[in-house]
């Protein structure tokens, strides 16, 4: 199971030329899903509009080795290693993800367009089962027990909102998928054909939802992890009081605690 | 002043929602971000604006008095144990605080009080209130005001 192409399988009944198809629909449906978002919400226009107003407020200019420095840094903590998230739990679990959803959806398109009738090199297929499997691990421990509307404001797990339509569909596609692959491997045509209607089903919601979901997060996300970044360093925070220094230590400091009251 | 959440910055860790005391801060159904849901029942704490580790939370002036361009934004930093507050007003001035988090653990900087000795009869009927006037601090009792109040001004 692990070490075959599912979709170089199905090319029984679907053309490779169809599945790519697909692909490029998808690519197109989140790009265009992410500018509508970005228009409707205005947070183009907001994000710009700040950035001015801290420019009017900074102490210090930056020059471009600055911003550049700030970009990689952005990159390298913010982006890469989740460094948002205060909360530990949260971060490994946003990272599991991430990464997972990376790899299965990489290795979805090229073993899509480079390998739907040629062999494909096995460890294709194992990246993509292992982005699948850490996509579930993550998803669905973030879902039952790290969501916040079931950690701090104490609502049941089954309790769904439009918030998650993201992760919902996210681990649909990750869930349905491993299952079609594994009913595939077992010789089980018509269970198998179903699961993939079903992946196919929360893949295109999950694409093609981006308006309503918070799908677009991975890419604005970065850029108020920037801002943020930008506003520390040229001084202006965010209208935020700089770091005490008088006194710098006050008593032991304090441990937060984590948000399980209810 | 109540209080707003700016959504950029604003990660969904719930801490604001865990404290509100007035249980008005909530996790958003749309965005799972936290809002504010009810502005006019907020107590001004400020609880949820100290509390948020990502510096998401600020106060929003009523229009009739701190109308645009004012802000108040507080840095908590427990490691160092301090609490800085930046008040900007209106016409562009600043000021700045800067406190000791005065928390203090249950039985050790706070008296464990269960294990006090329970108050006789006389004590539970008094007007003072439990181990008043000791816990005051003030030997012989309350302190009572010198000499007669001027007219027109009350105490």
């Amino acid at each position: 199971m692990f070490t075959i192409n599912p979709f170089s399988e199905l090319t029984g009944f679907i053309s490779p030329i169809a599945m790519q198809v697909y692909v490029i629909t998808m690519v197109i449906l989140v790009v265009g899903g992410t500018l509508l978002d970005t228009v409707h919400k205005k947070s183009a226009k907001y994000f710009f509009l700040n950035a001015e107003k801290a420019k009017a407020a900074a102490t210090k200019s930056l020059s471009g080795g600055e911003k550049a420095s700030i970009a990689f840094k952005t990159v390298a903590e913010d982006v890469l290693t989740s460094g948002e998230f205060c909360n530990p739990r949260r971060r490994v679990a946003h990272l599991l993800t991430m990464y997972g959803f990376i790899l299965f959806a990489a290795t979805t398109a090229i073993m899509i367009f480079g390998y739907t009738d040629s062999a494909t090199p096995a460890i294709l297929p194992l990246l993509w089962h292992a982005g699948a499997l850490m996509l579930c691990v993550g998803g669905y421990w973030f879902w039952f027990f790290i969501r916040v509307d079931v950690a701090a404001e104490g609502n049941p797990w089954y309790r769904v909102v439009r918030a998650d339509l993201f992760i919902l569909s996210l681990l649909a596609t990750a869930t349905f998928g491993l299952i079609w692959s594994a009913l595939q491997a077992a010789g089980a045509a018509g269970w198998s054909t179903l699961f993939f209607g079903l992946f196919i089903f929360a893949s295109t919601v999950l694409f093609g939802g981006v308006l309503w979901s918070k799908f677009a997060h991975m890419f604005f996300k970065p850029a108020a992890a920037y801002q943020k970044r930008v506003a520390e360093a040229d001084g202006s925070r965010d209208g935020l009081p700089a770091p005490a220094d008088q006194p710098e230590q006050f008593g032991p400091g304090i441990k937060r605690l984590l948000p399980k009251n209810y | 002043m109540p209080t707003f959440v700016y959504m950029t910055r604003c990660d969904g860790c719930g801490h604001c929602v865990d404290i509100c005391p007035s249980d008005i801060m909530h996790i958003d159904k749309t965005l799972r971000r936290a809002t504010n849901i009810e502005p006019n029942m907020c107590w001004e704490c400020y609880s949820c604006v100290k509390a948020c580790p990502q510096n998401a939370i600020d106060v929003r002036g009523y229009a009739d008095f701190a109308p645009l361009g004012h802000s108040v934004r507080v840095l908590r930093e427990e490691e160092k144990g301090t609490i800085s507050w930046k008040i900007k007003f209106r016409d562009g001035r600043e000021k700045n605080f800067l406190s000791p988090i005065t928390t203090k653990k249950w039985g050790e900087g706070i008296e464990d009080l269960a294990s006090l000795p329970v108050p006789d009869e006389e004590a539970l009927n008094s007007q003072l209130l439990c181990y008043e006037p000791d816990v005051l601090g003030y030997e012989g009792g309350l302190r009572e005001l010198p000499g007669e109040l001027k007219q027109g001004v009350y105490y």
